[in-house]
């Protein structure tokens, strides 16, 4: 039901995030979504990728500081409002989004979120509740 | 206006002083000898006994005492004097291991009051005089020293204290402090403070500087002169002798004059401890021949310097010290307080880091920096910036209570920072503090 998502740490320098991803493609692992969080000497690139495992393998042995992460990805409905109703029902729940991004998919209905709760158990449980679909590894790799 | 505050001591003739210095040597070392059993063992196995020192000639027998013999016999270890005896503390910043505790009676008290007295004067101190006296004051030897000096002085005493710069001007114009004792970073500052809340040297009565405890260049010097509009005076010491006043400069700021009568300096090689004919450079050696609680014989001090006893134009026949060149260890003075490298490694390591580390030092706008280059590890690595910093925060809060003094601390990618093989460049000093 989890989806692993991949952190990796990249220091503020010319030419990190060109290694990391030149590392990626040589090592033929496909990025499907990624989003970067960025401080004043640091950031955070979140990948989902369709190896994770050996992404995770030929990043460490790169000397790249990774975490693996479980996170949830939803099919929403591509129009406005779509991602204002996951929200509420999070809300509603009573559940923290330490932080979120979303990319689209090669149908046109449907937008995937990457979603990172406080608690992905009843983060699940709650959005299955109302309806909303999610996303196995698979699905999110052939979206 | 005096020109010394003891003249006959300041003054004395070189055979004079050398037989006081004599008298006062073979005193000292039979009170350590007879209530230090902790020096009195290194005597032992060095073989010598309180009758093979007979006079300063024969200073190079005894045993060094280093830091790491204040760490093996700290607290208690090399206390002279009963506990009922000693009235004061004071002590350096840093942690278990690296912290010096120096215990006075009242009577090392006064000597060492007299001392700061004599550069206080030096710098044309007297009873019309205001003293403003920036120093921290508690554990720190800096403001307790200069502040008893100025006493005896009979200057009227402001005792301040560091920080809150705007209101340390509003008193400078206020009360008219004629004299600033300080250290010269923070000299510096005041006097860029001073003009930007647009004020110049004609609202303010300074006169004098005396500032100490860290290094600072002659480029420094003019700066902060023309800044304040003083003549700037340096002084040394160290907390395992007493504190500043050890050494005090003159009107002709070309050395620091050593209170003789306290103290005997030598110059040794640090390598082989061989003691160096005058004027080679060399690591500065002291030993007190006056303290009753903390007597230290031949204590290294680590510092790199040069002696003279060309004749000085201000009168005084104390022997000259150069300003510190460098260091034989690797301490590093960072706005005024003693930093070791292991001490910020102990730190990585207690947090989970890596114990590769990279220490940068820079002087930005006349105040000390301090950057550390910690690689991040596994362990501390999150998927959310804000665990990352909570963790980073941690660290710098941890080193802020090892060291005293607030570092910035920026993760790196790993195996960045080159490994020790061999020696490891842990420190890079931008600063140029010799000349």
């Amino acid at each position: 039901m989890f989806i692993k998502q991949i952190s990796i740490f990249v220091e503020n320098k010319p030419g990190r995030l060109s290694a990391v991803t030149k590392l990626l493609g040589e090592n033929d692992i496909d990025i499907r979504a990624l989003s970067v969080a960025d401080t004043k000497d640091f950031g955070i690139l979140r990948i989902i990728v369709n190896k994770p495992d050996k992404a995770c393998e030929v990043l460490k042995k790169d000397d790249c500081t990774v975490s693996l992460t479980n996170v949830i990805a939803i099919g929403i409905n591509d129009k406005p409002g779509g991602l204002a109703s996951a929200m509420e029902c999070l809300y509603a729940a009573n559940i923290s989004v330490e932080y979120m991004y979303a990319f689209i998919s090669k149908s046109d209905s449907l937008a995937a979120v990457i979603l990172r709760v406080d608690n992905n158990d009843k983060a699940a449980e709650a959005l299955k509740e109302n309806g909303f679909k999610i996303l196995t590894s698979q699905e999110v790799y052939d979206i | 206006m005096a020109k010394y505050w003891n003249e006959s001591i300041e003054c004395m003739s070189r055979e004079d002083m050398k037989k006081l210095q004599d008298e006062r040597l073979v005193a000292q070392v039979k009170h350590v000898w007879d209530n230090v059993p902790y020096y009195r063992k290194k005597m032992e196995e060095k073989g010598v006994t309180p009758e093979d020192i007979k006079s300063t000639a024969d200073l190079h027998k005894l045993p060094f005492l280093t830091k790491a013999d204040l760490r093996d016999a700290y607290p208690y270890g090399l206390l002279a004097k009963p506990l009922s005896d000693c009235v004061r503390i004071q002590s350096t910043s840093g942690t278990t291991g690296k912290r010096v505790v120096a215990f006075y009676t009242q009577h090392d008290i006064d000597l060492w009051e007299d001392c700061c007295a004599r550069a206080i004067v030096a710098a044309g101190g007297t009873n019309e005089d205001v003293c403003q006296v920036c120093y921290g004051y508690g554990l720190f030897t800096g403001g307790p020293g200069l502040n008893g000096g100025s006493h005896k002085v009979g200057c009227l005493t402001l005792p301040m204290s560091s920080g809150n710069t705007e209101r340390q001007i509003q008193f400078m114009i206020d009360l008219q402090s004629t004299i600033l004792c300080c250290t010269p970073s923070y000299a510096a500052y005041i006097g860029e403070t001073l003009h930007e809340m647009g004020y110049t040297t004609d609202d303010i009565k300074l006169k004098a500087g005396i500032f100490g405890a860290e290094p600072w260049t002659e480029e420094m010097r003019r700066e902060i002169e023309k800044s304040l509009g003083i003549k700037a005076y340096d002084i040394y010491g160290l907390t395992e002798t007493s504190g500043p006043g050890v050494s005090f400069e003159c009107s002709e700021q070309t050395g620091m004059h050593i209170n003789e009568d306290h103290f005997i300096a030598e110059i040794i090689d640090p390598d082989t401890g061989e003691v160096l004919p005058e004027g080679s450079k060399g690591e500065l050696v002291f030993t007190s021949i006056t303290k009753e609680a903390f007597p230290l014989l031949r204590y290294r001090t680590r510092d790199i310097c040069v002696l003279t006893r060309e004749k000085c134009s201000c009168g005084r026949t104390l022997v000259k010290m150069s300003k510190p060149l460098g260091r034989s260890d690797d301490m590093l003075i960072i706005r005024g307080v003693n930093v070791f490298p292991s001490q910020i490694e102990t730190v990585l390591i207690e947090h989970g880091y890596a114990p590769n580390y990279q220490i940068e030092v820079d002087r930005v706008n006349n105040t000390d920096t301090l950057d550390v280059n910690v690689e991040m590890t596994e362990a501390q690595f999150s998927d959310t910036i804000k665990d990352i910093q909570q963790k980073e925060q941690e660290l710098v809060e941890a080193m802020k209570t090892m060291l005293g003094i607030n570092p910035k601390v920026h993760l790196v990618s790993p195996k960045t920072i080159a490994r020790s093989e061999g020696k490891a460049v842990r420190v890079i000093d931008k600063r140029k503090l010799h000349d």
